[in-house]
């Protein structure tokens, strides 16, 4: 069934049960978002990116939790939600290594295109940067992982997951410290990634990459 | 990514044997990491995976569930243990500077032990002798008012009770 929702003064309509979000991208009405994925049943809404206000709801909430229902009133583009919007992205550049001239994502990297439509400079100030010491981590046979890339949104472990029924990455670690870890199997012959490479596609920001001598 | 200390076979035969009293769920991957340590005092990488296998969970994700906890180690402590204190007092007094002589001059970082298991480095929070500060304890000694030519002193102690150590034993051997 269609249920007709009001995004921004405009009235579109979405199947029952899609997420406000994928409304609202499928409209061509572009809300900032990071971490969602349509195939997600339970999207992380950990990227504070896809903030919309709903009438009737207190303060603004991610729009990929939220489904659509008849008649819902929607703005994606209030004060607040720019305000918390731009302290999320400058969150996110404050743990990210900016050197965009050297990073095979430039021009296609989702923070690039995030700073430039929320006018949040890749060099905010007020927030300390917080690097990790370790540029690179090799361990993969096939994987390069760049951690101050890295913006944790959780896409590749989603997509390794699903393609093969268990992750060959994880999250490891908590908090600032948080990477990607592909611990575990050493053989190469036991992975699967030559053939697969889904997670360096995902990436938004070219944190995986593919390594260019496979030992 | 760090040194590796690998487990010997008799640890990983106990683990395989005490891994047969958990059931095969999920939800027991804390309950086995918790007995493992309790028993070996850290999770070797070859433990992780054995964990995994029992599971039928992926290696990695075992990993990402114990690197969560700050309760779980993945290096064996080391023969000397050495805790720096960063509680409020030895935090004011400087015990940051403290904890980083020790971790500039054995090469490792907190949490972490020596290639060769002789030194491991932690934080605690508060040994109870705030008038002290900065604190220290080494094995089971307490330093109280411990300043940066203190812990070269306290290694270089070590270093040579090992080289003594090491000599005696030639000796002994060829006697």
């Amino acid at each position: 069934m269609m249920v007709k929702i009001i995004v921004d003064n405009q009235e579109i309509e979405a199947e029952e049960g899609t997420t406000v979000l994928k409304a609202c991208l499928d409209n061509g009405i572009y809300v900032p978002n990071l971490c969602f994925l349509e195939s997600m049943t339970n999207p992380p809404a950990s990227c504070r990116m896809c903030l919309v206000e709903i009438e009737g709801e207190k303060g603004p909430i991610p729009s990929c939790t939220i489904e659509v229902r008849e008649g819902m009133v929607i703005r994606t583009e209030t004060a607040p939600v720019r305000r918390l919007q731009r302290s999320a992205l400058r969150l996110l550049l404050s743990v990210h290594e900016v050197d965009c001239a050297a990073c095979p994502a430039n021009k296609k990297c989702e923070l690039q295109r995030l700073s430039k439509f929320l006018k949040v400079g890749l060099k905010p100030k007020g927030f300390e940067l917080l690097l990790k010491e370790a540029k690179r981590d090799d361990e993969h046979p096939f994987l390069d992982y760049h951690p101050n890339r890295c913006i944790v949104c959780g896409k590749c472990v989603h997509v390794c997951q699903t393609t093969h029924g268990r992750p060959f990455l994880t999250f490891a670690k908590r908090g600032f410290n948080t990477t990607i870890s592909t611990f575990g199997e050493k053989d190469a012959t036991k992975i699967p990634c030559p053939t697969c490479m889904a997670c360096v596609e995902i990436c938004p920001v070219a944190a995986l990459t593919v390594k260019t001598d496979p030992q | 990514m760090d040194h590796e200390f690998s487990a010997d076979e008799e640890t990983l035969k106990d683990i395989a044997s005490e891994l047969t009293r958990f059931e095969i769920k999920r939800s027991n991957v804390i309950p086995i990491l918790q007995m493992i340590q309790e028993r070996h005092a850290y999770l070797a990488p070859e433990a992780i995976r054995m964990v995994a296998e029992h599971l039928g969970m992926a290696a990695c994700e075992v990993y990402g569930v114990a690197t969560f906890y700050n309760q779980f180690r993945f290096q064996p402590p080391g023969k000397h243990q050495i805790k720096v204190c960063l509680g409020t007092a030895c935090h004011v007094k400087g015990g940051d500077i403290i904890l980083e002589n020790f971790e500039r001059k054995l090469g490792i970082s907190e949490g972490q032990t020596t290639p060769d298991r002789e030194f491991s480095i932690d934080r605690v929070a508060c040994v109870g002798c705030c008038a002290l500060a900065p604190v220290a304890i080494v094995d089971e000694t307490v330093y109280g008012k411990v300043a940066p030519s203190k812990v070269e002193g306290l290694i270089l102690g070590f270093e040579i009770e090992k080289e003594k150590e090491e000599r005696r034993k030639q000796r002994d051997e060829s006697n």
